[in-house]
């Protein structure tokens, strides 16, 4: 039984499967609170968790996602079950790390990783189009440096405790959420009062979703990047079936929900600068190649015991935290006394995209097996 | 002689590049070691596609994986 669930997850029909519910449950969690076109966002998210913990002090985006939490322990209980749990470390975890910082900068110049991308263009933002395709350039870029010998090296098993080690953070985290830990006014947790960390569908919904999807994603290797990158590097549609189920079905329940509103200028959450919206995301696309998965299979590697995949996750965190901190993330658009304004990133959000992009190409000159 | 590729412990999609360099070579049977059901699943797919068999042996917490032409 348990190997033909197996199967029936590997296939294309599993994976077609995963996207449908989240094509549904994201749009249907933003109809219950979450941001506008940010029914999920990996980034996001794990940004606003960043902002929660004190990290960064923007106070517009603070509140411990507990999607985040969902994501990862669906997918440990997902690895349990099916006796896929396996404590593994050691594939190079500070290249891991420093992508993860990277990644997180290059998503929050466009605002959004890919989930939101396609959540984002679900919902009529034409934006995401430019991040998109600049998605796709990165991850072609990464595919090169994969074709060409790329790669982080060989993990290894290790002690079970290592692999929970992000399941216990994710429990920690749900647990200062339910407590609202807060040790004096001045102190974590923050909760922002305004902007989109102060939208939530309830924590109880916002849970279970989470363990859902985090629990097929585990089974059906559910990722974006992989997506993009199968199809480049060998024509392969099986995991772009999820993506494509997952944008189709999104968009019709959008529709559904009149949460469809088509447009470039002032979307949601969103700037229309739209060199910055394209490398941003090339940044991030690039970050995820190398790193082997989009924020959210990061997540469920991480529940599943790979603690290489742990650091990844606590490298986008960071990333966020310097992101707000050194002001490099994007500002949305925004009508300021009946004038239109362009939103976008400062010059020191510029200096950092690139310089996430010269990183990364150093990292995949330099780290090639050339047997 | 019997071509074995070991891809313990490489992540997606390694294991599966290894297996398609391997598959290139037409020199058959190829043994592929992996250690992750996605590896196993993934490496399947991809020698199915290109018009091998493939025989999964378990042995421990590891998969080989023989591929025939």
């Amino acid at each position: 039984m348990s190997e033909r669930l197996t199967r029936f997850f590997a296939s294309r029909w599993g994976i077609i499967l995963a996207g449908a519910v989240i094509g549904v449950l994201a749009p249907l969690l933003q109809k219950l609170g979450n941001p506008p076109n940010m029914g999920i966002c990996v980034a996001c998210f794990e940004r606003d968790i960043a902002g929660a913990l004190g990290l960064h002090r923007a106070a517009v985006v603070q509140y411990v996602r507990p999607e985040i939490i969902g994501f990862v322990l669906g997918a440990t209980v997902a690895a349990l079950a099916f006796r896929e749990f396996k404590a593994r470390a050691g594939s190079a975890p500070i290249v891991r790390f420093v992508l993860g910082v990277f990644a997180m900068i290059g998503a929050l110049a466009f605002l959004g990783c890919p989930w939101r991308a396609l959540l984002r263009l679900t919902g009529g933002d034409l934006n995401a189009i430019l991040g998109l395709a600049g998605l796709a350039v990165g991850i072609y870029v990464g595919v090169l440096f994969l074709k060409s010998g790329y790669n982080l090296g060989r993990s290894h098993k290790t002690y079970p405790a290592v692999g929970w080690i992000m399941p216990a953070v994710m429990i920690v985290l749900l647990l200062l959420l339910v407590f609202r830990v807060k040790a004096n006014e001045t102190s974590a947790l923050f909760f922002s009062e305004s902007g989109p960390g102060s939208m939530a569908a309830p924590l109880l919904i916002s849970l279970v979703v989470g363990l859902v999807i985090g629990f097929l994603a585990q089974r059906t290797r559910f990722c974006t990047m992989g997506s993009i990158r199968d199809v480049i590097l060998m024509g392969d549609t099986h995991l772009i079936s999820g993506l494509g189920a997952l944008v189709v079905v999104a968009f019709i329940t959008n529709l559904a929900l009149g949460q469809f509103k088509v447009g470039v200028f002032g979307q949601p959450v969103a700037h229309s600068s739209h060199l910055w919206n394209f490398l941003g995301m090339a940044l991030a696309g690039l970050a995820f190649a190398l790193a082997g998965g989009c924020p959210g299979r990061q997540l469920f590697l991480a529940g599943e015991g790979d603690s290489d995949a742990g650091i990844f996750v606590l490298g986008m965190i960071t990333g966020a935290g310097l992101s707000h901190n050194f002001a490099l993330a994007g500002k949305p658009d925004a009508v300021v006394e009946g004038v239109n304004q362009v939103g976008g990133i400062s010059p020191y959000g510029m200096a950092a995209v690139i310089l996430g992009l010269v990183v990364c190409l150093v990292i995949g000159f330099t780290m090639r097996d050339k047997n | 002689m019997t071509k074995q590729v070991d891809a313990r412990g490489l992540s997606c999609p390694q294991p599966v590049i290894l297996a398609r360099q391997a598959i290139g070579t037409d020199e058959f049977p190829i043994e592929v070691l992996v250690e992750t059901v996605t590896s196993r699943e993934n490496v399947r797919r991809a020698a199915e596609k290109l018009g091998c068999t493939v025989r999964v042996e378990e042995a421990g917490d590891e998969f080989k994986l023989t591929l025939t032409k």
